[in-house]
């Protein structure tokens, strides 16, 4: 993964609420076995109609789309299914950050293990950011700050092991593997008492 | 203190607590795998050089991507594309480096790894279970914390059988009194659903409680908590009983004889204290529940089928409604339907089947309608043929199938079509969920069969015409909330 610190970009909105990982990947797109060639299938539902031709009141067709890294979205996104295929798509078509007021828990915990932040902010500021979409804002990764263009600068949530994960670029499996004394501990515990 | 179930079943699977720096470190007594979300965590595997650190808690089946039709003469499956075999032969490869059980096509067991599981005794009352499937709550059923997780953390099971994850909150959804007739176990997790919304759950374990939930057999219990994603929330539990015990007696990967006895004595212990504090608390009235349908294109827009949907909507509901072709304040009674499904992790057990072929025994399914019956796994395909469901099924017109995710996910090939309307069993309505444009109504396997039946969205409790009587139910009271 690439340390993630800090980024300005404009944003993209999509305003729907509940938005799950079956809009944002459809299942047709999961036989794959490698993590490649998603960026295309992300939101193809909603970027093109049946018969291929792009939308062109999707926000995310606009041509403000190809260069922003901050998705906006309705409340609760990423909700159903678990498929990290979600998450590999949105990096793949080119966001860092994706900031709603509710994110779904299989979603947020996937986002993170793959470099993407996934943000929860309040009303109030989820509401400014649905209304203004192509607002410049700054992430701030380190100091877990987002800034918006009128100068509101507002602390969100933001475990402080993913936070190290992303600053550093690095994934939790290695730290997985540096426990390997305590997995086995507790397994030779869980026999000793059955 | 008094400790929650949820709080029992953590506190005994931490490696390592958690710290302000960094998660618990919590162990997964079992990982149950497939071919969709398992591939890549093997990839990752291989380029750090590492082995499945304990194949022995590792079970893998092959159901999403798999053709439901029979092989064909010369034994060969009609897979939806060159890449869904590849992607099936992967699993098998991965799993025959790695030493991991597999229930492939050979395997008498073959089956939706939520119903395998349970029904081969794999998951039991105490544990921790996982997969890289949202509907993994299934398994809560049992009294086991049992979540759906990532490929990248399917990846981190595999490598070294532990999670790092931040503790859940805890909430408590109760039903009491009694299911009417007609009324499934699918109807009052939809009627929960739809009262609490699909997002009450985020961040929480639900823990569901009370009479009408004790009432349940397993198969229901099951339903209900494999709908506890579509209601957010990270898992679902039930407390074991006797109901517990009884179901799992004899089946093959539970503890034989006297060790049985001893293992389930431990599992009736396994309950929430009195007293025990929960982060949020719902409760309703069993006798509130009618046989349930969503009209909307989330598993929270329901109403009861004789109802009508909402005449009042905001945006959100506008969208949902025009997707779906429904009518603000109009009943869905009579809309034609061109699709029904009875299958997936919800529903595709063997009461399931026998609740649709109750209603479809001696009838026809109508002309136009296209209906899919498919069992959740071989052991459910066996039982149901031995009491002779699936000539029920095939003299009533429907296709009888072999076991897999089928059309829920619809990425085997058998498809709802653009614009088609079908009544499905599975838990999902999501736009274009079973099929590009596809337009999904959720219901139980009673009604779905009903829906078959008339060949438009149907009471199941009046498929031979209008009742003499309507049954009348009272205004859904208002539900109570202590925070």
């Amino acid at each position: 993964m690439t340390p993630f610190k800090r980024l300005n970009s404009t944003t993209v909105v999509l305003t729907e609420r509940n938005i799950d990982t079956d809009q944002i990947v459809p299942a047709r797109f999961l036989t794959t076995t490698n993590r490649r060639g998603l960026g295309q299938a992300a939101f193809a539902d909603w970027r093109f109609d049946k018969h291929g031709q792009v939308r062109e009141d999707c926000p995310l067709n606009a041509r403000q789309a190809e260069t922003s890294e901050v998705l906006v979205a309705g409340e609760n996104f990423g909700c159903g299914s678990s498929r990290e295929h979600a998450v590999w798509a949105l990096l793949q078509f080119g966001f860092r950050v994706v900031i709603s007021s509710r994110i779904a828990d299989i979603f947020r915990a996937n986002a993170l293990r793959n470099g993407l932040l996934a943000i929860e902010v309040d009303a109030d500021t989820h509401a400014w950011l649905l209304d203004n979409p192509g607002a410049g804002v700054t992430v701030d990764v380190v100091q877990a700050r987002l800034r918006l263009p009128d100068g509101r600068d507002i602390e969100f949530e933001l475990d402080p092991f993913a936070r190290t994960c992303l600053i550093e670029g690095v994934d939790a499996l290695g730290y997985l593997l540096g426990q390997e004394q305590a997995i086995a501990g507790f397994e030779q515990g869980a026999r000793e008492a059955a | 203190m008094s400790q929650t179930l949820f709080d029992k079943l953590w506190n005994a699977h931490i490696v390592r607590p958690e710290t302000p720096d960094a998660p618990a470190l919590i162990y997964v007594d079992l990982h149950l795998i497939h071919e969709v979300t398992s591939p890549q965590a093997f990839t990752e595997l291989a380029e750090r050089g590492l082995k499945v650190r304990r194949p022995d808690r590792t079970v893998a089946t092959m159901d999403h991507s798999t053709p439901t039709w029979p092989a064909d003469l010369q034994g060969q499956r009609r897979y939806a594309s060159e890449q869904a075999w590849e992607q099936v032969r992967t699993l098998l490869d991965n799993c025959d480096e790695h030493g991991i059980t597999v229930h492939d096509w050979d395997s008498p067991n073959r089956g939706i790894v939520h119903v395998m599981g349970p029904e081969l005794g794999l998951s039991r009352p105490g544990m921790t279970i996982v997969c890289g499937d949202s509907h993994t709550s299934t398994h809560g059923a049992f009294g086991a914390l049992a979540f759906g997780i990532g490929t990248s953390e399917v990846g981190h099971v595999l490598a070294t059988q532990c999670l790092l994850q931040r503790k859940p909150g805890k909430m408590r959804v109760t039903v009491d009194g009694r299911l009417g007739a007609g009324v499934s176990a699918k109807d009052l997790v939809l009627h929960v659903i739809g009262r609490i919304g699909v997002d009450a759950g985020t961040g929480h374990v639900i823990e569901f409680a009370g009479s009408a939930i004790r009432a349940l057999d397993m198969e229901g219990r099951m339903t209900v908590c494999n709908m506890a994603i579509e209601a957010g929330a990270r898992a679902g539990l039930i407390a074991p009983d006797q109901t517990t015990v009884d179901w799992l007696r004899g089946r093959a990967h539970c503890p034989q004889g006297e060790d049985f006895e001893q293992a389930a004595s431990q599992w009736l212990q396994l309950k929430t204290d009195p007293g025990a504090h929960f982060d949020r608390e719902f409760r309703f009235d069993a006798e509130e529940v009618a046989p349930t349908i969503t009209y909307g294109t989330h598993p929270g827009m329901v109403v009861g089928v004789d109802q009508a949907v909402p005449a009042s909507i905001d945006a959100a509901g506008r969208r949902a409604m025009d997707y779906m072709q429904v009518t603000p304040g109009q009943s869905l009674l009579g809309r034609k339907v061109d699709v029904v499904f009875v299958g997936s992790c919800t529903n595709a057990r063997l009461g399931d089947l026998r609740a649709a072929a109750e209603i479809m025994r001696g009838r026809q399914v109508a002309d136009g309608v296209r209906m899919l019956v498919v069992p959740g796994s071989e052991q459910v395909r066996k039982a149901a043929e031995a009491e002779g469901l699936d000539q029920v099924f095939l003299a009533a017109g429907a296709q009888w199938r072999e076991p897999g995710c089928s059309m829920c996910i619809a990425m085997n090939g058998d498809q709802v079509g653009p614009g088609q309307t079908a009544v499905s069993t599975s838990n999902r309505n999501f736009e274009g969920r079973q099929g590009p444009g596809s337009r999904t109504f959720l219901a139980s396997p009673a009604t779905a069969a009903a829906c078959a039946v008339k060949g438009c969205i149907t009471d199941p409790r009046h498929i031979d015409g209008p009742p003499e009587v309507r049954i009348h139910f009272p205004a859904p009271r208002q539900m109570e909330a202590r925070q």
